[in-house]
């Protein structure tokens, strides 16, 4: 009996323990150290908050948090207004025997590394690329359009990206979602606009904001599209990290705006934990 | 005092923080073990130096694998440094200016001077100031350029390329690309008004920073190696701030085109160094790879490196006519003497040099 017992309550533990190492070892551990590294100061060593002090009396430095901030919102905004509707043509207007060609097709993006993707969109929106060619060609601009090495550059990039992540999510909610719900609301007299607002809409928002945290997860802490696609003309936080190590290896400042960085995406998740309810199972 | 105020030990913060990082640092370590073999020579270097054909004819003549790790920037090195063993690391390519902070960490060994070919370098390119501390060379010059105006000549009006006025003025508004990184940009807004590189102090700080504001308004972009290259190779824009040889002399085959200038106001003069580990279990070989890389044949091999071009500090560099055409090779004794050294600030005046460089980047 107590034997069994043991054996029951140390099951569990031991299926969690390689996971659990996995945690310790390559997130606390380190997480830890980095917290360390951020109170210490850079010349001399010692405690210090001026790492965190320089983040918030800096205004190029929190401009640098705006701009993150601003772009993954925009990015998260327009890749679902374009994902939602892929989506559902996806799962509602395809064939099934079609679907999963079409979804290997809509993944393709995924397929191509992540800074060749980002350098063919540089070409693509260049001043002698292929958009500025082809709107100068039917007349619409006499100058080049500056659309590579800006904000817009930066956005383009990452919606390509996120709208297939998001299209996944929510086709896969889209998918699980049961006939009766619509067939239900019917009965009642709801037409389709109405259907769609009051069942389909709410019961696939787990999908969206699934996907939309993992947008703004990915896309606040990419450093590779801005850098490739911005131009530099403006500094989101990765680069804003990136820059404290290249010459001066100043790890502890580092350190204190990754510290940063992750709080955002913290209360970002709580704020999405809270709203999805997921904390009741 | 100072040393006590370095050791981790004496600080239990440090002492926890150095304990986690080594301990998180021991899983790739553990991954990362038995790969290179005793004859190996283990080189942290810069994109140039992994070119095969410039590794290969060493490799094949001594029988030893060079195995390299390519870093960008000192602070970056000097990490992957940090997180290493002793013994690790046999040579490190670096900043020539940054010598002295890899001496000052007690990573260097002083270089035979007798077994180098310090005769035949390019005077001007020895900077002794930073390679030699206290009486010892712990760096030798390998390569240098210029952080000066690279231009498309077809595009550009070159006569205006004498002047580093023409980078802040409305003509070429738009067509211009800055290089980033701030210490040879700086030095350049430093030459463009009339201050000399080597003599900057804090008090410069503002003067500088308009200078830089008036480069950032007229520039489409600023830009990593890659990306400024690039820019200027597919006419994204027709000037580069900070480019010269190293940008435009790789591509002289494919765009003719470019080109570079040293203004009137001079240019601000980059150099690389190569720098032997205290710690290195394969002195011998270490060296032989320093003089190799210092002999004709190989300096030859690393200023025309795949990655980028620059001038070799051996004036003996066995370049052919054509190599030397491309890279203004003749014209180095004018150029050298019109060039300044690149900034080399103190730590306080390093950070307060970043921080001015991410206000003009976040500057609209």
């Amino acid at each position: 009996m107590s034997v069994s017992g043991s054996n029951s309550r140390a099951l569990p533990w031991a299926l969690v323990t390689p996971a659990l190492a996995w945690t310790l070892l390559f997130f606390v551990l380190p997480f830890i150290a980095m917290g360390l590294s951020s109170l210490t100061a850079h010349e001399g060593g010692g405690f210090t908050l001026a790492n965190y002090s320089q983040f918030f009396t800096d205004p190029s430095y929190w401009r640098a948090m705006v701009n993150s901030l601003e772009v993954t919102a925009t990015v998260t905004v327009i890749s679902i207004l374009l994902a939602y509707p892929f989506a559902w043509i996806l799962a509602e207007q395809v064939p099934e025997r079609w679907q999963r060609l079409a979804l290997m097709l809509a993944v393709l993006p995924f397929w191509t590394s992540y800074v060749v993707r980002s350098y063919s969109w540089l070409l693509v929106l260049a001043q002698n690329g292929v958009v500025n060619r082809a709107l100068s060609g039917i007349g619409l601009i006499a100058e080049p359009l500056q659309l590579a090495n800006t904000r817009f550059a930066t956005v383009t990039g990452f919606v390509h990206f996120f709208v297939m992540l998001l299209t996944l999510t929510i086709f896969a909610n889209l998918k699980q979602l049961s006939p009766s719900y619509r067939k239900a609301a019917a009965d009642l007299g709801a037409g389709p606009v109405r259907t769609f607002l009051h069942v389909v809409l709410p019961l696939t928002l787990p999908g969206i904001m699934v996907g939309a945290f993992l947008t703004f997860v990915l896309c606040i802490g990419d450093y590779i599209t801005p850098q490739i696609l911005g131009g530099n003309n403006e500094l989101v936080m990765p680069q804003l990290v990136m820059m404290q190590i290249g010459r001066r290896g100043d790890f502890p400042l580092a350190s204190a705006l990754s510290i940063i960085l992750m709080a955002v995406v913290t209360i970002a998740y709580l704020a999405c934990a809270r709203w999805l309810k997921i904390e009741r199972a | 005092m100072t040393v006590n105020a370095q050791n981790p030990l004496s600080n239990p913060l440090s002492a926890l923080k150095s304990c986690l990082a080594a301990a998180c640092a021991a899983a790739p370590l553990l991954l990362t073990a038995g790969g290179a073999q005793a004859a190996d020579l283990n080189a942290l270097i810069w994109c140039d130096h992994s070119d095969p054909a410039l590794l290969q004819p060493f490799e094949e003549a001594n029988n030893v694998k060079v195995n390299v790790k390519e870093f960008e920037g000192t602070g970056a090195g000097l990490a992957i440094v940090d997180q290493s063993q002793p013994g690790d690391w046999d040579v490190m390519v670096i900043d020539s200016i940054d010598v002295s902070r890899g001496v000052e960490k007690g990573l260097f060994e002083p270089l035979p001077e007798d077994k180098l070919p310090f005769a035949d370098l390019f005077p001007e390119v020895k900077m002794d100031k930073s390679t030699v501390v206290d009486g010892k060379r712990y760096g030798i010059t390998e390569k240098f350029g210029y952080n000066t105006i690279g231009f498309n000549k077809t595009k550009v009006d070159p006569v205006d390329m004498q002047s580093l006025a023409s980078l802040t003025g409305d003509k070429y508004k738009g067509k211009i690309a800055i290089y980033d990184y701030y210490l040879p940009v700086i030095g350049m807004a430093a030459l463009a008004i009339g201050k000399k590189t080597a003599d900057l102090t804090e008090a410069d700080l503002p003067a500088l920073k308009t200078e830089l504001l008036k480069m950032k308004a007229n520039a489409k972009l600023v830009g990593e190696v890659t990306a400024s290259q690039t820019a200027l190779a597919t006419g994204e824009v027709d000037i580069l701030v900070g480019g010269g040889e190293w940008v435009t002399a790789g591509l002289a085959k494919e765009n003719p085109a470019l080109d570079f200038s040293i203004p009137k106001e001079g240019a601000v003069l980059w150099s690389q160094s190569l720098a032997m580990f205290k710690d290195s279990k394969n002195k011998d070989m270490a060296l032989k790879f320093i003089q190799y890389i210092l002999s004709p044949e190989g300096q030859a091999r690393l200023a025309t490196s795949s990655c980028y071009w620059g001038m070799p500090a051996n004036s003996k560099a066995a370049l052919t006519d054509e190599q030397k055409k491309i890279l203004r090779f003749d014209e180095q004794p004018g150029f050298l003497a019109r060039a300044q050294t690149y900034p080399a600030p103190n730590a306080d005046l390093d950070k307060k040099m970043q921080d001015m460089w991410t206000e003009m980047l976040q500057a609209q």
